[in-house]
């Protein structure tokens, strides 16, 4: 069997002196030779592996038949963001560890089919294709958040006949996809297009509305919403609780994410708000969020850039594309190393980071071999900004401006995973509010399973 | 957009706008702030709610221009709009009768404090206010501390008005002239509220003042805003703006500010170079 067919991208040298996408997508010959690897299998375990079981084989068919936008239409009966799900799902934990070509060479390259298909959707798409369904006196309900899990609720409970209002804390759309996730992996001209046709279904964003503050859910009913659904995400950045970690030269990768992504610090002054960046950058922690710190800084200008992470490379949860990426860009992967100190100068800047090194031992909880420190490992490495990324937890504001909203000892919103719903009727919650931080397209799975559920508990309720 | 009903100069290059928020308004209480961006390139910038009219939907913000952001903020005029408002964000003053409370500004600080006095005021406390400036001529906001203090008393670096001073110098005059107080409010630059801790730290006196820690969200997003009280780590947004004067780590909140300066310093640069080219034209 053949290997997948490559994806065209820019080269390292060339790529960290921009903010461009790095992957230049397959044209229609490549997508065409791609698809014509898949076996069209009956049982189509690929499927099994999508958190949102899109039937794989037959929008790849479509492909096959030169039919792009048909592939779409499959795609988006389950999924209505695929040109973003194409670029960040972890397709290799998902569909294509399932696929059986996987088991002898490399598997379909499913999740560059779904890329290709959307957007060659997006760019033959016509303008105007989906008015606005009339708004009559239609039931009314609430969204909060306008993260992944909140667009994908807001567009089915419109497409469902709802008067759909999503009520955003920011000033734009998109939660993680337009704070956390950067311009080289995810432009937001697309995300503002998946958007747009979000709007485009009648869901009408209201920005600059912190629920918790700005006005409670207790409101939301008062005004008329008849249900609410909850994704507000996990936005709480953890912090590691060793000494020097309010000096000057030290982000939460929320923080330096968020100046560069949301607020375009990346192209400082013509954009107001600044970021600073050191010469030797310390990224700490192996995920995703720590992956795209560590490729920003480097495209700010960093000399160097170094992840620093307690487990080995295999441990590490980003996903594969970045690793790679991130290695042939020269980052500088100090693996099996744990900060245990940042050292500052007298100014209060930070001058260096202590660490010590690690050994893996047992297998923990997670299955995952436990890393010990070696005694006596100390040694300092010589950085002037370190940018923390280990995790992010739940943003208690709305839950404690909410009686009866359950949560669990973390502060994740209970929520039964059959349907969304929480412990109080008529209020959904999903996404990484309820489950803690996790995937683009487990909150959009959410997101999906809660409107459906919205809608019958209305429909039961005669509202 | 968030339009401008009513601007006006409160003195040299500090602007009182009056901004249709009907939402905010609606929740607004003394202590809370807003987020305010001006433009689709600008930045977002922390502003205290100096006042709010829930019948009228307006907030009051009073600006100081320091800056770029708040010196394209101060030039806004009637009519004009605010990109983006968001709030009202932190939790509000607590507000108790306990006998006699100071409120101490400086400068730009009065507008803050003069809904967490009118609030005390409004509560049964004798309320006494001390107002500090550099000198006369930034002294604003006299009318209306007047109205909700039963005394008031004015500080100028220069002596062009009241005392000669600095603000902790009439705290001193008005603890050890025999003033009981309960409680004292300070509101205003970094250098003014630690001063005024460290003097009622000696008369236990518990203190409270309302940090401008550096800010992008104001959620509780970012953790750009945490400053370091009791030893603990806060996020000045959320779990403030005001704490405990007596346990803020001011040292460390003064050193954070200034994270940005050169990048502040150089977009202000450029900003006034711009201003003069659009003057001259
Ligand atoms: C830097 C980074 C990179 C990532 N990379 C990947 C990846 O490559 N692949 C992948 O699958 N996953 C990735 N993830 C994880 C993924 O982005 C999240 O799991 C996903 O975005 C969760 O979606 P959500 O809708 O639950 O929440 P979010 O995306 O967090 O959106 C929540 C929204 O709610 C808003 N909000 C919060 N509180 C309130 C309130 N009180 N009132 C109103 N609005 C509120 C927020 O402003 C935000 O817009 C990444 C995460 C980060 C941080
Ligand atoms: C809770 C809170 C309430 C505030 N209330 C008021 C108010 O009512 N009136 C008023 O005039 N100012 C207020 N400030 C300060 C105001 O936000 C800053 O002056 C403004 O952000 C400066 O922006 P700039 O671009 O003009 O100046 P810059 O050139 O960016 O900075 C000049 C100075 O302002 C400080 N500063 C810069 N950015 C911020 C920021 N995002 N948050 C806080 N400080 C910053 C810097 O430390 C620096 O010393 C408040 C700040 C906070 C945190
Ligand atoms: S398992 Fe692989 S080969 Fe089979 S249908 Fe799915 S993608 Fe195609
Ligand atoms: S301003 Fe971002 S957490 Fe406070």
């Amino acid at each position: 069997m053949s290997d997948k067919v490559r994806m065209r991208e820019q080269s390292p040298e060339e790529r960290i002196k921009n903010f461009n996408e790095v992957p230049y997508g397959y044209d229609e010959r490549e997508a065409l030779q791609e698809a014509s690897r898949c076996l069209g299998c009956k049982k189509h375990p690929c499927t099994r592996g999508c958190p949102v079981e899109v039937n794989i084989p037959e929008f790849i068919a479509r492909i096959k038949e030169s039919d792009f936008i048909g592939a779409v239409e499959v795609i988006k009966r389950k999924n209505s963001l695929p040109a973003i799900c194409g670029r960040v799902c972890p397709q290799e934990n998902q569909c294509e560890s399932y696929c059986v070509l996987g088991r002898k060479g490399e598997p379909v390259a499913i999740g560059r089919l779904e890329r290709f298909a959307a957007d060659y959707e997006r760019e033959h798409r016509q303008t105007g294709m989906t008015a606005a369904p009339s708004s009559g006196s239609k039931t009314k309900v609430a969204v909060i958040g306008a993260g992944p899990a909140g667009l994908t609720a807001a567009a089915d409970l419109a497409l469902l006949g709802y008067e759909v209002v999503l009520f955003e804390a920011l000033h734009a759309p998109g939660g993680v996809l337009r704070y956390g996730i950067p311009e080289f992996r995810l432009p937001k001209a697309i995300l503002d297009e998946e958007v747009g046709y979000i709007r485009s279904l009648g869901v009408d964003i209201r920005y600059n509305m912190l629920v918790g503050a700005t006005l409670s859910i207790d409101d939301l009913f008062a005004d008329g919403y008849k249900a609410v659904f909850i994704g507000t995400g996990a936005g709480l950045p953890y912090f590691l609780g060793i000494p020097g970690e309010n000096l000057n030269g030290v982000y939460s990768a929320n923080e330096f994410l968020t100046r560069v992504n949301l607020m375009r610090a990346y192209r400082f002054p013509e954009y107001d708000t600044p970021v600073r960046i050191g010469r030797h950058v310390a990224v700490v922690g192996g995920g995703n969020v720590a992956m795209d710190a560590a490729r920003t800084a480097l495209r700010l200008g960093a000399d160097k850039v170094s992840i620093v992470y307690r487990r080995a490379w295999e441990e590490m949860p980003a996903r594969a594309e970045e690793k790679h990426h991130g290695r042939e860009e020269g980052i500088d992967f100090k693996l099996l190393n744990n900060p245990v100190a940042i050292l500052g100068d007298e100014k209060g800047w930070v001058k260096g980071m202590e660490c010590v090194r690690m050994e893996l031992g047992e297998p923990d909880e997670s299955g995952r071999r436990r890393p010990v420190v070696i005694e006596g490992s100390e040694y300092v490495l010589d950085v002037d900004t370190v940018v923390v990324s280990i995790g992010q937890g739940p943003n208690p504001l709305l839950v404690q401006s909410t009686s009866g909203l359950e949560t669990n000892k973390r502060g994740n919103i209970t929520a039964d995973p059959d349907t969304m719903a929480t412990s109080i009727p008529g209020v959904y919650a999903g996404g990484d509010i309820v489950t803690g931080a996790a995937t683009v397209i487990a909150a959009m799975g959410a997101g999906k399973i809660a409107a459906g559920n919205i809608d019958k508990y209305l429909k039961i309720k005669g509202l | 957009m968030y339009k401008i009903e009513y601007a006006a100069d409160l003195a040299e290059s500090i602007k009182l706008l009056v901004v249709l928020a009907p939402m905010v308004a609606a929740k607004a209480q003394a202590g809370h702030f807003v987020v305010v961006r001006n433009g689709e390139k600008g930045e977002r910038i922390p502003l205290t709610i100096a006042g709010y009219d829930r019948q009228k939907g307006t907030i009051t913000l009073v600006v100081q221009s320091v800056g770029k952001s708040s010196s394209e903020i101060c030039a806004l005029q009637e009519g004009d709009a605010l990109t983006d408002v968001l709030g009202p964000l932190g939790h509000a003053t607590h507000i108790e009768r306990v006998g006699t409370v100071l409120c101490v500004a400086g400068g730009v600080g009065v507008a803050p404090v003069y809904p967490i006095a009118k609030a005390f005021k409004e509560a049964g406390n004798r309320l006494i206010s001390v107002i500090g400036a550099r000198s006369k001529d930034l002294i604003f906001f006299q009318t209306e501390m007047k109205a909700v203090s039963d005394v008031v008393h004015y500080t100028t670096d220069d002596g062009s008005y009241g005392l000669h001073g600095f603000v902790t110098d009439a705290v001193k005059n008005i603890v050890e002239g025999g003033e009981k107080v309960d409680k004292v409010i300070a509101i205003g630059p970094l250098p003014m509220m630690k001063a005024v801790a460290d003097l009622t730290r000696n008369y236990g006196i518990s203190t409270v003042v309302s940090l401008n820690a550096l800010m992008v969200d104001g959620t509780g997003m970012c953790g750009g805003c945490r400053v370091t009280v009791g030893g603990e780590t806060k996020f000045s947004c959320v779990d403030g703006p005001d704490f405990d004067g007596h346990k803020v780590d001011f040292a460390e909140l003064l050193r954070r500010q200034t994270r940005f300066s050169e990048e502040e310093k150089m977009a202000y640069g450029r900003y006034r170079k711009e201003e003069h080219k659009c003057r001259i034209r």
